[in-house]
C-alpha cells in the first residue's frame, strides 16, 4: 500500500462541490504536486487533509491509518504537518516560540511541571533546553537565526513564509504539505526556496505535498503532478507527461 | 550552535547578577514595608496584593489565551466561599482549605471553559457575565452561604501562627502573590503557555500543530479560575466578614480592566495593572478628599455623573483609565513602557532586569526581553 494515498476525497460547501473524487498516492520521500488553476480546490484538499475540513466523502489513508474524519491535533500528531496559503502564524511570538510551539507534540511538560520550574536542572527547563536546541538546528537550515527573537508580524512575507515553513519542519513531520510557499516571493528567494524543499527531501527523507502556482517550480521539483480543475482531477502523472497533456493545455490557455 | 545547557538562559527569569540585587530589594522592600506602614495601610497593600493574584488568573486567560470574561467575581466568591466553610463545616485547617478553595474554583472554572469552545467574543462575555450574576444569585438564597447576610470569617492559623492582625495576614498574601507570579510566569514561557497564545493568535495553526484546542481553552480557564478563588480565600481571611454583595458585576468589570489596563498578556503589567486598580477599587472616594481638587470633582459627579446622589469620582476615573488606554495605548502599562524605552534608549532600559525585579518577566511580551544580548544578558552572549 502506498505511504500516502487519498481516495474519492470530496468536499461539498453547500451546492458547491469544490472538490470532486480526487483520487491519487504519493510515495514515502518523493514530492508530488498539486497544480490547477485559481479555485480548482487545491487548498481544500490540503485542509480535509489535514483535518480542518471534514471530507464529504472518500477517505485519505497515511503510513497504513486511515486519518480522515480525524481533528486536525490528531492528525497533526501521525506526523503531518502543514503551511498555509494566507500564513496563519503566531503573530505576536517570536520566530524561536513559533518553532517552539511545533516541538508542542514532542514536549513533555505540563502544567504542573510548566509551574514548578525552579531551575535549570526540573524537567520544564530541561524540556525547553532540548526541544530549543533542535529549532534551533531548523532556525540555521533555514537561515533565521537572525530574526530569532523578532515578533513574527514584523518580518517581511517571504521571511514569514519560511518562518512558517522551519515551523512545520520543527514538527519533525514524515508528510510535509506546503501550500504556495513561494507567493509574494521575488525570482531569487523563489529559486532559494526550490532547493531547499529539495534538500529536505534529501536530507530528511521527507514526503511533500505542495501546491504551487508557480508552474516552472511546480514542475521542476515534482516526481509526480497532480492537475486540478474545477475541483475535478483533469491529469495526473510525471511532470513531462502532464505538461503534454491536452486537458491541462486548455485549462490553463482556455479551449482557443 | 551553542551547547545545550545555554538555552536554559533564554527561559531564565533571573538572569546575571543584577537582576538578582533587583530581587533582593523587591523582596527586602516589601518585608519592611509592613514595619513602616501605618496600620489602616497595610490592609490597602494585602488589598492590592489579592487583586495582584486575580490579575495573574485574568492575563491567563483573556491576556494569553485570548478569552473575554466577565464572570471572574463569581470565581472570586466560590473561592472565598469553599474557603470558609472548609473552615467552619469541615473543621480544615486554612492551609488545607484555601488550597481546595482554589480547586474547586479550578472544576467550576473547567465547567464555564465548556460553552467556551463553541462561543467567541460578545457570546462568550454574555455566558461569563450570567455565570458571574448566577453565582451570587445562588449563594444569597443559600442557607448554608449564609444567604443575603453573608458569613464570618473564623480567625485563620497557620499551625502556631495566628493570622489575626494584618501584619501576619500580609506576609502570607504578598508571599502567596509572589510564589504565583513565579508560577505565572514560568507557565507562560514554557510548552502550556506557549499553547494558550498559539490559540490566542490563530486557533487553526495550533490544531495543525498539535495542540488540542478544546484541552487548552478549558485548561486555561480552570487555571485561571483557581488563581482567582484563591485570591477569594485570601480576601475572607483579610475581610473578616463575606456575603455575596461584595463579589459584584462591577468587580468583573474591575478584573477586566485591570489586564487592558496594565497590558494584556504581560504578566508585569497585569501586576501594576491589578495593584493600580485593587488602590482605585478600595480608594473610590480618595478623589474626593484630594486637596483643591476633591471638592471640584465631587461637585462636577454630583452634578453631571451620579444617577443616585452618590458620589462616583472613582468609577468614572476607572472609566477615563480604561478608555484612555484603549485610545492611546492599547497595550497599556507594559505597552507605555517599552515606548519610554524605546525614546530613552537601550542604555538606559534594562527592562528585562527591570520585569525581573517584579517577578515576572513578560514572557509573551516578545520584544523588551528577548532582545537584550546588552548589559544584563546572559553571560554566554546568546545569538
Amino acid at each position: 500500500m502506498a505511504f500516502f494515498a487519498v481516495e474519492g476525497l470530496t468536499k461539498r460547501f453547500g451546492g458547491l462541490t469544490a472538490l470532486d473524487d480526487v483520487s491519487f498516492e504519493v510515495e514515502r520521500a518523493t514530492i508530488f504536486s498539486v497544480i490547477g488553476p485559481n479555485g480548482s480546490g487545491k487548498s481544500t484538499a490540503f485542509n480535509c487533509i489535514s483535518g480542518i475540513h471534514r471530507p464529504t466523502a472518500g477517505s485519505v489513508q497515511f503510513d497504513g491509518e486511515q486519518i480522515s474524519g480525524l481533528g486536525p491535533h490528531h492528525i497533526a500528531r501521525r506526523g503531518i504537518a502543514r503551511t498555509f496559503q494566507n500564513i496563519e502564524l503566531f503573530g505576536n511570538e517570536s520566530t524561536i516560540d513559533n518553532l517552539m510551539l511545533g516541538r508542542h507534540q514532542h514536549m513533555t511538560t505540563g502544567v504542573w511541571r510548566g509551574l514548578a520550574m525552579l531551575n535549570g536542572r526540573t524537567h520544564a527547563a530541561r524540556d525547553e533546553c532540548e526541544n530549543r536546541a533542535r529549532v534551533q538546528h531548523i532556525l540555521e537550515l533555514l537561515d533565521l537565526d537572525a530574526v530569532r527573537e523578532r515578533p513574527v508580524r514584523e518580518l517581511p512575507y517571504g521571511t514569514q513564509k519560511r518562518v512558517e515553513l522551519a515551523r512545520a519542519l520543527a514538527m519533525e513531520p514524515k508528510l510535509l504539505l506546503v501550500d504556495e510557499p513561494t507567493a509574494g516571493m521575488n525570482a531569487h528567494e523563489r529559486t532559494e526556496l526550490g532547493e531547499q524543499l529539495g534538500r529536505l527531501r534529501a536530507d530528511l527523507d521527507l514526503t511533500i505535498l505542495l501546491i504551487e502556482h508557480h508552474l516552472q517550480l511546480a514542475m521542476g521539483l515534482a516526481d509526480q503532478v497532480l492537475v486540478l480543475n474545477f475541483g475535478k482531477p483533469i491529469a495526473q502523472g510525471t511532470p513531462e507527461e502532464v505538461r503534454r497533456h491536452p486537458d491541462v493545455i486548455k485549462a490553463y490557455l482556455g479551449d482557443g | 550552535m551553542r551547547s545545550t545547557p545555554d538555552y536554559y538562559s533564554d527561559v531564565q527569569l533571573f538572569r546575571g547578577r543584577r537582576s538578582w540585587v533587583k530581587l533582593a530589594v523587591l523582596l527586602a522592600v516589601l518585608a519592611i514595608l509592613p514595619l513602616i506602614l501605618p496600620g489602616y495601610r497595610i490592609f490597602t497593600f494585602n488589598y492590592m496584593a489579592i487583586f495582584v493574584i486575580v490579575g495573574l488568573g485574568m492575563n491567563i486567560l483573556v491576556g494569553d489565551t485570548g478569552q473575554v470574561s466577565l464572570g471572574h467575581a463569581g470565581f472570586l466568591a466560590i473561592g472565598a466561599f469553599t474557603t470558609v466553610l472548609m473552615m467552619t463545616e469541615v473543621g480544615a485547617p486554612f492551609l488545607l482549605a484555601l488550597p481546595v478553595g482554589g480547586l474547586v474554583t479550578a472544576l467550576f472554572g473547567f465547567l464555564l471553559g465548556l460553552p467556551a469552545l463553541r462561543l467567541q467574543g460578545p457570546y462568550l462575555a454574555i455566558v461569563t457575565l450570567g455565570f458571574g450574576l448566577a453565582v451570587t444569585q445562588i449563594i444569597g438564597h443559600w442557607e448554608l452561604f449564609g444567604g443575603h447576610m453573608g458569613l464570618v470569617v473564623p480567625t485563620a492559623t497557620l499551625g502556631p501562627i495566628s493570622l489575626s492582625g494584618d501584619v501576619s495576614k500580609y506576609y502570607l498574601i504578598v508571599g502567596t502573590a509572589l510564589v504565583l507570579a513565579l508560577c505565572a510566569r514560568n507557565l507562560s514561557v514554557t510548552r502550556v503557555g506557549r499553547a494558550f497564545r498559539a490559540i490566542r493568535d490563530s486557533e487553526i495553526a495550533a490544531a495543525t500543530m498539535g495542540v488540542n484546542v478544546a484541552y487548552y481553552k478549558t485548561l486555561s480557564f480552570a487555571l485561571s479560575a483557581a488563581f482567582t478563588g484563591t485570591g477569594g480565600g485570601l480576601l475572607a481571611i483579610t475581610t473578616g466578614f463575606i456575603s455575596p454583595g461584595d463579589f459584584h458585576f462591577l468587580l468583573s468589570l474591575m478584573f477586566l480592566a485591570m489586564v487592558v489596563f496594565g497590558g494584556l498578556g504581560s504578566i508585569p503589567g497585569a501586576v501594576l495593572g491589578s495593584i493600580a486598580m485593587g488602590y482605585l477599587n478600595l480608594e473610590m472616594d480618595a478623589f474626593e478628599e484630594l486637596p483643591l481638587l476633591g471638592p471640584v470633582l465631587e461637585s462636577f459627579s454630583d452634578g453631571f455623573m451620579s444617577s443616585a446622589g452618590l458620589p462616583n469620582v472613582g468609577w468614572v476615573v476607572t472609566g477615563l483609565l480604561i478608555v484612555l488606554t484603549i485610545l492611546i495605548e492599547p497595550k497599556g502599562l507594559h505597552g507605555l513602557w517599552i515606548r519610554l524605552g524605546k525614546i530613552v534608549g537601550r542604555g538606559g532600559m534594562d527592562t528585562d532586569a527591570a520585569t525581573g525585579a517584579l517577578a515576572g518577566a513578560g514572557a509573551s511580551s516578545s520584544s523588551p526581553g528577548s532582545a537584550s544580548a546588552g548589559p544584563g544578558g546572559p553571560p554566554a552572549g546568546g545569538n
